[in-house]
């Protein structure tokens, strides 16, 4: 190929970093139901998906331009997030977690066939929502190094979404309600705050987020398709898992470390390209033995 | 008021009754059914299995278990490879296979034992690290640990024949291979379960700690179950390959997407019942049959409704969804279909008839 040693680590390093943000980025969305209901919304990865598939028909079919189409998909994702807590894990904030796990599974399970059904399961190209790509197709090169304009583009948006978040988790009062839910619902409840709004505004945010995410994704890996959210849902989880859940700077540790083993090994190791998506199950397995609360979690007490 | 109990030379007589008419029911249905209805009715026995095994582990040991289809993966392809003859084998392999697998050939039943015990085998191993989490950690371990068995079969070109899968597997699963199984499954699981094993495992779903200063060996006990489920999940995965008669690692036939079918039938039957699973598992096989009509077109009180694919999936998981939000029990909870609790019911019936 040409590259120097130098220039092929800063290419990948780049491109490691842009994964591992849209990890992260999914990842927070985790990190934060999970410290506040202690459920892993296993849907989560799903709705990502239905954001792509937001802003494709809202470029497509409303002819809007790729901004406001993203926006437009965002919003709806954050919608759709509130609806699915309403709907599906408000009725069993009581029951057994066991029960909120499989109905988890089982929404997930749902948006997946609807997809299917409404979307079809043949596979899209997100690149039809841009009718002027010169901007994607942009190479910039630094010390030999082959970069695409787009791999900054995210990095620096994922950047500034991360900068956002912070400010609604630690700056705001819906942000400081939320933190207080995730020490202990009753007693946030008897301060009279509205434990179900603020619940309903985190599945919001994280699902705006993974939204978020998913249209970056699509953009560099331009395939739509309904179980895109697997994957990327199931690796995020384990990022969020990584970094210490419940805890947001964990989920963009957690976030880059994966996006990193995975570039790496596969750009050093070109062998094990087809078992890239076993890398990071390995990862949890082995940092649940070693560390289970994470790189940044707190140590749970186990209550009797 | 003291309740009559039901003698246990009765109860066994009653089962065995019970056996003879069944397999005399399968016998007549074996002989005047359609080809598409008995292999419907074959694949109830086999979702049996899958469901029973699965609920060994989730419901009566409380290990919430996601890994479910890698262990049938496993079977199917250990199964396959050992009934397939070696030209087969040589003739569907493009890019070559490792000579000691294109050697190997066994009969069916052989074939069917080292693919549970395959299973087994992985889940004893992949049981040292897994079992030591617990709640959602687990599930999401052990369903990673499933995709990495797809991943792997998707790669190892040499061993699985990758994506291209293995075809022309000899349809060897017949009704009385199928419900033998299933009966093997029933009366091993459920004596497993009403030993000091299986009470040692229920303790333990209704609460580890307390379990555990009874004495219980926590680890050594869920290890069992999971080993004993990942072997019936084998059995069932060969089953199921020599149902299906082609297999390949994708993500709807053998991946995540089965465990959840898998889960369904258990939550319906009640999670913790192996009667309600066996239901739970006859509805599933049934219902999924009977969707596909969803799937081809059909006129709806005179509106032309065209076929869509994918339907009958969504009416599945829109049930799933309800079960779980109204109807978390189940169709049976915990209670078990057994003859004591069916005489209780009727002379409960009876009294109240008399009442009346």
């Amino acid at each position: 190929m040409g590259f120097s040693p130098g220039s092929f680590f800063l290419q990948n390093l780049f491109n490691a970093i842009m994964l591992g943000g849209l990890y992260a980025l999914i990842a927070v969305g985790y990190t934060m139901v999970y410290g506040i209901l202690r459920l892993i919304n296993f849907a989560h990865g799903d709705i990502m998906m239905m954001g792509v598939y937001f802003a494709f028909y809202a470029a497509t079919i409303l002819s809007l331009s790729p901004i406001p189409a993203a926006v437009v998909a965002v919003l709806g994702a954050a919608g759709l997030g509130f609806l699915i807590d309403r709907i599906a894990y408000k009725p069993l904030r009581n029951a057994p977690r066991i029960s909120a796990l499989i109905t988890a599974i089982a929404m997930s399970f749902f948006l997946e066939s609807f997809a299917v059904v409404v979307f079809g399961a043949i596979p899209k190209s997100f690149l039809s929502v841009f009718k002027d790509r010169t901007i994607l197709n942009k190479v910039l090169t630094i010390g030999g190094a082959r970069i695409p304009l787009l791999t900054f583009l995210v990095i620096v948006l994922t950047a500034g979404i991360f900068a956002v978040v912070f400010w609604i988790v630690y700056k705001t009062k819906i942000g400081m309600a939320m933190r207080a839910i995730s020490m202990d619902i009753p007693t946030t409840s008897l301060m009279g705050i509205n434990v179900d709004m603020v619940i309903g505004f985190t599945f919001a945010l994280g699902s705006a987020l993974a939204a978020a995410s998913g249209i970056m994704w699509a953009m560099r890996y331009p395939n739509v398709y309904p179980y895109m959210g697997f994957m990327p849902g199931m690796k995020a989880f384990i990022a969020a898992v990584v970094g210490g859940i419940g805890s947001i700077p964990g989920a963009i540790v957690g976030g880059l470390i994966l996006g990193a083993i995975e570039i790496f090994a596969v750009a050093y190791f070109p062998d094990l390209s087809g078992y890239r998506d076993a890398f990071s199950f390995i990862i949890l397995i082995v940092i649940l033995l070693i560390k289970p609360s994470g790189i940044l979690g707190k140590k749970a007490i186990e209550k009797v | 008021m003291v309740e009559k109990r039901l003698k246990t030379s009765t109860k066994v007589w009653l089962t065995i009754i019970f056996i003879i008419f069944m397999g005399f029911l399968l016998w007549i249905a074996d002989r005047t059914f359609d080809d598409y209805k008995l292999r419907v009715l074959r694949l109830i026995a086999i979702y049996g299995i899958m469901a029973v095994s699965l609920n060994l582990i989730n419901g009566i040991t409380g290990v919430f278990s996601l890994g479910h289809a890698g262990f049938i993966l496993i079977g199917a392809y250990t199964a396959s490879l050992l009934t397939l003859t070696p030209e087969q084998k040589a003739m569907s392999f493009l890019f070559g296979i490792q000579p000691w697998i294109e050697k190997l050939h066994t009969d069916f039943f052989t074939a069917t034992i080292a693919g549970g015990a395959m299973a087994a085998f992985f889940a004893f191993l992949i049981g040292w690290p897994v079992l030591k989490l617990y709640g959602d950690y687990l599930a999401i371990a052990s369903l990673g640990f499933a995709e990495v068995v797809r991943i792997w079969a998707n790669n190892a070109m040499t061993i699985t024949n990758g994506p291209l899968g293995l075809k022309a597997i000899p349809e060897y699963s017949n009704t009385w291979w199928v419900y033998g199984w299933l009966l093997f499954t029933v009366a091993f699981i459920s004596s497993l379960v009403y030993s000091s094993y299986g009470r040692a495992l229920k303790a333990i779903r209704e609460d580890e700690i307390a379990a555990r200063a009874m004495g219980i060996n926590v680890f050594k006990h869920q290890l069992l179950a999971f080993v004993v489920g990942a072997f019936f999940a084998g059995v069932s995965g060969s089953l199921y390959a020599h149902w299906l008669t082609t297999i390949d690692p994708r993500l709807t036939t053998m991946g995540p997407m089965l465990t959840f079918y898998i889960l369904i039938m258990i939550v319906l039957g009640g999670l913790g019942s192996i009667t309600g699973s066996l239901i739970g598992a006859a509805i599933f096989a049934i219902l999924f049959e009977w969707l596909r009509n969803l799937e081809q077109p059909f006129t709806f009180f005179g509106i032309h409704v065209p076929g869509i694919p994918g339907m009958r999936i969504l009416v599945v998981s829109v049930i799933f969804i309800l079960v779980m939000i109204f109807w978390q029990r189940g169709i049976m909870g915990r209670e078990e279909l057994t003859w004591e609790n069916l005489y209780r019911w009727f002379s409960k019936l009876k009294r109240e008839g008399e009442k009346s």
